[in-house]
């Protein structure tokens, strides 16, 4: 069965016809990594916030179910819905200093989580927390855990997102493009842990990036969107075999290799995206008619 | 007239670490530039590639003086400007630009695109402001309607032409680009290079181009430069690097890149 499964899940700027997310449709085996790949704005972000129930407040879901682990989630009270995506899901975020707070150490912003909606007991958070650090291979968890965020380095802190996202053994982890901030020595360092953490735990992943080389390294299927629609739904060998449609053999042409010497680089051609734009139009209308 | 524009000798910058200063007495410095000697041609793009920490931020605003050099010499065109004041370095400033990482600190959101390509040319006393900024905008392949967009109107690969028309405006010899495509999605990326790559050969410029990403620094640049803890490691034709890196830390980042195939093994 799917962990998750979203059923033409469609978004838009509140009280304004513009649609951020049309449609989309997708399922999350237990265990399973799916890359959601796009351009910006092509709303694959959008998608993980939503599953989180962290969408911000102008928009808002015109329609469309979130299932998670068998339940309907917007069947569920504000309170309940809330509750039960704290205890199942977790987030990596993009950038590990705007989501470690600045003025608190280390210990607290992990063991929190823990402490507030699991109710552990503050100890066992603590020998928990020291674990995982361990965990991601951090040298000396008891100093890191005493120190603030801006005596770590950008590796270092996305480390330590890595291991409060594991903190709680969580079924669900959305991975909001955790490695563009970094470099490339440190980014394969971050991709194989996470990959690392995700096999030891049996744990699905959502993986929102906008780089295809990230993709083929750490997941099991993904979904192209262009537009907020889901253009392609493929898995990774099937994909880098020969994607099916034209905007994902575009996406595919335009990521730079560097071991091709003749590789030029080509920007997404105007006619696939004016293709890609008469699908996105053609759907607007049979949505009008409906 | 010189082949070189630009000429580093045993150029260093320490900054005071002030994590570690005393209570009293001055702080210990923390070597950022360890002695480097390179030069640019004119008319190439060189690129310089390390990871974050490296210095090839810092490196790069020795060259456009944004920071002074503690030791050695910065020659630009002939002309010793390792420790030149503000007054002496400001006629020299309209010959190099630098385009910023983060478009989005970097233009004012309350001004317009026209104003922020203006700006620089009316503090040059330029003549014909208007003209200069048409012709930017035209050259960065915008239409004319760009010039009443504010910067939030905008996506992020269209900021990044903003930086570029505001720094060819001023007619430079010479652009430093700190990272300009990191922040975009490959497309826009694509985009922005092959606009680089014309403008350098169209205007006769020359460019350092600062980056972290192999793959993308091959397509765009004649000659590497791969620096490490503030040294340079390795510096080569760009052809030479990729068949055959000589330094260990080249190989280490070009083997870090994934490469858009499940097939690549990643030791």
């Amino acid at each position: 069965m799917n962990y998750l499964e979203l059923k033409g899940l469609s978004a838009r700027i509140m009280r304004q016809n513009h649609p951020l997310l049309r449609s989309v449709s997708l399922a999350l085996a237990p265990g399973e990594v799916r890359g959601l790949v796009g351009e910006s704005g092509a709303g694959k972000s959008m998608i993980g916030k939503a599953v989180l129930g962290i969408l911000p407040k102008a928009v808002e879901l015109t329609g469309g179910e979130i299932w998670l682990d068998g339940q309907d989630l917007q069947r569920l009270s504000a309170r309940d819905r809330r509750h039960r995506i704290g205890q199942s899901c977790a987030l990596i975020p993009q950038d590990p200093l705007t989501a470690l707070n600045p003025s608190r150490r280390i210990a607290p912003q992990i063991t929190d989580r823990l402490v507030d909606i699991l109710g552990w007991e503050r100890a066992r958070a603590v020998t928990r927390a020291e674990e995982l650090l361990h965990e991601v291979r951090i040298e000396d968890p008891a100093r890191v855990m005493r120190a603030y965020p801006h005596e770590l380095s950008g590796g270092m802190r996305q480390r330590i997102l890595i291991a409060s996202a594991f903190a709680a053994e969580p079924k669900l982890i959305v991975a909001d493009e955790p490695t563009t901030a970094l470099d490339v020595t440190v980014q394969k360092q971050i991709l194989k842990l996470i990959k690392d953490m995700q096999a030891r735990h049996g744990t699905a992943i959502l993986f929102v990036t906008h780089d295809l080389g990230v993709v083929s390294k750490v997941c099991n299927r993904l979904s192209v969107l262009y537009g907020g629609m889901v253009v392609e739904d493929n898995d990774i060998d099937s994909f880098f075999a020969g994607p099916r449609h034209p905007y994902s053999r575009a996406l595919l042409a335009a990521t730079p290799k560097y071991t091709d010497p003749g590789a030029s680089l080509t920007p997404v051609p105007d006619s696939v995206i004016a293709g890609v734009r008469g699908e996105i139009e053609a759907f607007d209308q049979r949505q009008a008619h409906v | 007239m010189s082949e070189d524009l630009y000429r580093a000798e045993g150029l260093r910058l320490s900054l005071p670490d002030l994590n570690r200063k005393p209570l009293w007495g001055p702080a210990p410095r923390n070597e950022i530039l360890k002695g480097l000697d390179f030069s640019i041609r004119r008319g190439e793009i060189l690129g310089i590639v390390g990871g974050s920490g490296s210095g090839k931020s810092t490196l790069g605003r020795c060259l456009v003086r944004l920071l002074q050099p503690t030791g050695g010499r910065v020659l630009f065109d002939g002309q010793d400007i390792t420790h030149l004041d503000d007054a002496a370095l400001r006629p020299l400033r309209r010959r190099f630009q630098m385009i910023f990482q983060d478009p989005m600190s970097s233009l004012n959101p309350r001004h317009r695109v026209g104003q922020l390509i203006a700006a620089p040319l009316h503090l040059h006393g330029v003549q014909d402001v208007r003209a200069r900024v048409a012709e930017a905008l035209d050259l960065v392949g915008f239409p004319q309607e760009m010039a009443s967009r504010y910067p939030h109107e905008m996506s992020g690969g269209q900021r990044q032409r903003v930086g570029i028309a505001r720094a060819i405006a001023l007619r430079p010899d010479f652009i430093l680009a700190d990272e300009i495509v990191s922040g975009l999605d490959v497309s826009s990326q694509a985009q922005v290079l092959n606009l680089l790559e014309r403008l350098v050969k169209d205007l006769g410029l020359t460019l350092a181009f600062i980056s972290h990403d192999l793959s993308v620094i091959r397509r765009l640049c004649s000659r590497i430069m791969v620096l490490y803890q503030g040294e340079i490691v390795e510096e080569s034709e760009t052809a030479a690097l990729f068949a055959a890196p000589r330094a260990a830390y080249t190989r280490e980042l070009l083997d870090a890149i994934p490469l858009p195939d499940p097939q690549q093994v990643w030791a």
